[in-house]
């Protein structure tokens, strides 16, 4: 037996057995394996893009987030802001108003009573005059009540308009 | 220390066998093929698997019995094994009136039942192995156990080797590679196992190597696309290299040796890496007549050296499966080679 020249008996089993073997391999065997592991594969990419895809989504999500929590901010400020100023205008026009009512009825009030002095004045004056004519009827009745009271009177009268100095 | 001085001391009074070893039908035999499987041998009968002769005559058609007429060169049915010396020394060869012929011969030999049992071992363990993948769903989940192990082993060939090397269509060839890397490295490491039914030298038989190489050669040649083939008999050299066809000469050479080193390499590493260990193995018994004490060292010696070749064995075992496998993986790679991916591959 040479070690160096191929056998046919051996090379004729050998192709046999190999392309055997091969055929069951080949259709059993490895495909089977590499096509799962290819799918799991695929499967573990696909889950890491998804990931990724979720992450960068969630990032979005907050920025989005921030951006409305902000505006939102701002609106409660600006509202604020307006409110305070809606009240300031209100309690300034309020005081405007009241003060402008207050003067209205203060000067209705001034005129009333000025009226009220006038006429209570005038009843009073009225009032005066008739207790003066009054006395004076009394006072002349009494002092009157004999002639010569009456020319004494009627002398004391006329040096009186005759002291007085003559007016305009 | 107190051990080998104990197995020395049983060595000094163990009578020494003084039968000289022949040390070329010793090596021989273990390397070369066989009509029967010799295990061992038992105070001097030889304990062995008769094996199935199978011949055709173009006298007398076929003839198929078993390896144990043809003991001792006994004569069966017309057939007879030459003897040492002769032409076709230790095959069976068939007297006819003109002589001594060859008949075809296709027996079970050692190595073919070696590769029977070692085929049989191999598709257990890939189909055991893949079995996993047809009640589970390897997308929800992956494998442990010796499952873990098959896909670790065939998705490390595939990705390591098969994918670069092929390039984008390798999914055709992958299930041919992959079996010629599980088919060689199963084969190496049982080559490897020193008795019944391992043992028998079938990646390191040229026949074998030979077979797997031509696989090869057909797996390049039979789907090598127009670019492959233009290569080959028109290349891209000046015209001179071509009007005289040395260039296609060289490229038609370079054809068969491709597959040619492929068969030598795996065959010369697993057959010396057999001869090695055997050699190392024989130091022991060449070394019994110089003495007990001569023996026990170097018996000593031998077994630490037989132990590191066997490590040596199991990585070459590997390594060799691997290699044919990526050599075979680049050469179906440039048969399947477009120019438009070459011009892409060169820009960055």
């Amino acid at each position: 037996m040479s070690l160096i020249t191929p056998d046919f008996g051996l090379l004729f089993w050998m192709t046999l057995i190999f392309a055997i073997v091969f055929f069951i391999l080949a259709k059993f065997g490895f495909p089977l394996l590499t096509n799962m592991v290819a799918k799991r594969q695929e499967r573990i990419d696909r889950s890491i893009a998804d990931a990724r895809e979720i992450e960068a989504r969630m990032k979005t999500f907050a920025a989005e987030q921030e951006a409305a929590l902000a505006e939102a901010r701002r609106t409660q400020a600006e509202l604020l802001r307006e409110a305070s100023e809606t009240r300031s205008k209100i309690i300034a026009q309020a005081k405007a108003d009241a003060r402008a009512e207050a003067d209205k009825i203060l000067a209705e009030a001034k005129v009333q009573i000025a009226a009220e002095k006038e006429s209570a004045l005038r009843d009073v004056r009225k009032e005066v005059a008739l207790v003066s004519v009054q006395v004076a009827e009394k006072v002349l009745r009494h002092e009157l009540s004999d002639e010569s009271s009456q020319r004494a009177y009627l002398d004391k009268l006329l040096d009186e308009a005759a002291q007085v100095p003559l007016k305009s | 220390m107190r051990l080998l001085s104990f197995i020395s001391l049983l060595l000094l009074f163990h009578p020494l066998a003084a039968e000289p070893l022949d040390m070329d039908e010793y090596l021989y035999g273990h390397v070369m093929d066989s009509y029967e499987w010799h295990i061992t041998t038992v105070k001097g009968h030889p304990v062995s698997v008769p094996l199935p002769v199978i011949v055709y005559s173009r006298q007398s058609g076929w003839h198929c019995f078993s390896s144990k007429h043809l003991e001792e060169g006994e004569e069966f049915e017309g057939f007879f094994i030459a003897p040492k010396g002769a032409a076709h020394e230790g095959k069976v060869m068939e007297h006819t009136p003109k002589g001594d012929i060859r008949p075809l011969d296709i027996s079970i030999t050692k190595n073919v039942a070696g590769l029977m049992f070692n085929s049989f071992v191999l598709v257990l363990l890939v189909l055991l192995g893949v079995r996993w993948y047809r009640r589970h769903d390897a997308r929800e989940e992956a494998p442990g156990g010796f499952t873990g192990l098959v896909e670790m082993l065939v998705m490390m060939v595939e990705d390591d080797i098969i994918k670069p090397c092929v390039g984008p269509d390798y999914k055709r060839y992958s299930p041919y590679l992959l079996t010629a890397f599980f088919f060689i490295f199963v084969n190496n490491l049982l080559g490897i196992v020193p008795f019944f039914p391992g043992g028998a030298n079938i990646t390191g038989n040229i026949a074998v190597t030979f077979a797997l190489a031509l696989f090869t050669f057909l797996a390049v040649n039979l789907f090598g696309n127009k670019h492959y083939y233009k290569d080959i008999f028109w290349p891209d050299v000046p015209l001179f290299l071509k009007a005289v066809p040395l260039m296609p000469l060289i490229e038609i050479i370079g054809l068969f040796t491709k597959p040619f080193s492929l068969m030598i390499r795996l065959f010369a590493n697993i057959l010396a890496g057999h001869m090695m260990i055997l050699g190392v193995v024989a130091v022991i018994f060449l070394t019994a007549e110089l003495g007990a004490a001569m023996n026990a060292g170097l018996t000593v010696i031998a077994v630490v050296f037989g132990v590191f070749m066997d490590l040596i064995e199991c990585l070459v075992a590997f390594l060799q499966a691997y290699i044919f496998t990526m050599l075979s993986s680049v050469f179906i790679g440039l048969s399947r080679q477009h120019p438009e991916q070459e011009e892409q591959t060169k820009k960055p």
